[in-house]
């Protein structure tokens, strides 16, 4: 896939991660991976720079005697999931044309 | 390896970033570690192997933090320069700063030389239009006086010229549009390479 693609796509699936409920990074990779290829490497940038625009924000809780940062989706974060679905469904009508069956040319 | 281990690892191999970032890198990754042992049931030499390269997880990490910031990091001395070095810092800067002077000089002048060859096809386009203007009154005013052969002469020049007019136009055009693109692609190499050089850094 388009590296550029793929960098905007992981944006959203992890902010998808965390639509409904709050989550933190260990749990936020293993929901994601199934869908794409993601690292902890690669988790820890998009977490900062969806938290520097504002799309999601962090708060830390003691967890076992340490503490783990959850994450909470803003409501620009839910704004740029419902914009990204809305843009979906024009690429989609596109790879329906594409892809179409009928008489070649 | 250690969780231990793995993070004064990372934090020597980040120590020059602005403290803040380092902090909040190395909470991220010992979070990640402490979940991996408790709920993924792996143990710490596992965990910690399963952080990937270290060289991926720095290049990460500096990938994300804008160029100014990460400029202004590195050039950040890590300890206290030293006399000597401060004296020759002063005693060579006759021969480094105008070397990086003339650096900044030479760039600018590559610049400046393309976009004047831009400016003279402009010129020379302009030279034909007028050209052709000017030959249409000097045909009339040679047709009145009884002078036909001249009279024509010159509006065969006239129209010649206009042609050149409209065809030299198309060239002035392409001209700028490669030059545009060589400063771009310019810019851009110039930028990627001082990237690769923070990150490998």
């Amino acid at each position: 896939m388009d590296h550029q693609m793929k960098r905007g796509l992981l944006d959203i699936c992890v902010l998808a991660a965390i639509q409904y409920e709050d989550s933190y990074g260990y749990q936020i990779i293993k929901d994601v991976k199934p869908y794409v290829e993601i690292s902890e490497s690669t988790l820890y940038p998009i977490l900062r720079r969806l938290e520097a625009t504002e799309l999601l924000t962090v708060r830390s809780v003691e967890h076992n005697g340490r503490l783990r940062k959850y994450y909470h989706i803003t409501q620009a974060g839910l704004d740029r999931i419902a914009a990204f679905s809305e843009e979906w469904k024009e690429i989609m009508a596109i790879y329906r044309f594409v892809t179409r069956e009928g008489e070649p040319l | 390896m250690t969780k231990h281990e793995f993070l004064s690892e990372l934090r020597r191999r980040i120590d020059q970033l602005p403290t803040q970032d380092k902090q909040k890198s190395l909470d991220f990754y010992a979070e990640i570690i402490d979940d991996r042992m408790e709920l993924g049931g792996m143990t710490e030499e596992e965990a910690v192997a399963a952080m990937g390269p270290f060289d991926e997880i720095t290049e990460q990490i500096l990938m994300d933090i804008p160029l100014p910031r990460l400029v202004k990091a590195r050039l950040r001395p890590t300890r206290a320069l030293r006399a000597w070095e401060i004296v020759l810092l002063i005693l060579g800067s006759p021969v480094w700063l105008p070397l990086s002077i003339a650096a900044a000089a030479v760039i600018f002048s590559v610049y400046a030389v393309f976009w004047s060859v831009v400016l003279t096809f402009y010129a020379v386009d302009l030279t034909f239009a007028i050209s052709a203007v000017a030959s249409l009154p000097t045909a009339i005013l040679l047709f009145c006086t009884g002078e036909p052969l001249f009279g024509l002469f010159f509006l065969g020049a006239m129209l010649i010229l206009g042609g050149l007019t409209i065809g030299w136009f198309f060239l002035c055009n392409y001209a700028t549009k490669g030059t545009w693109w060589l400063c771009k692609k310019t810019m851009l190499g110039i930028k990627s390479l001082f990237i690769r050089k923070e990150n490998n850094a």
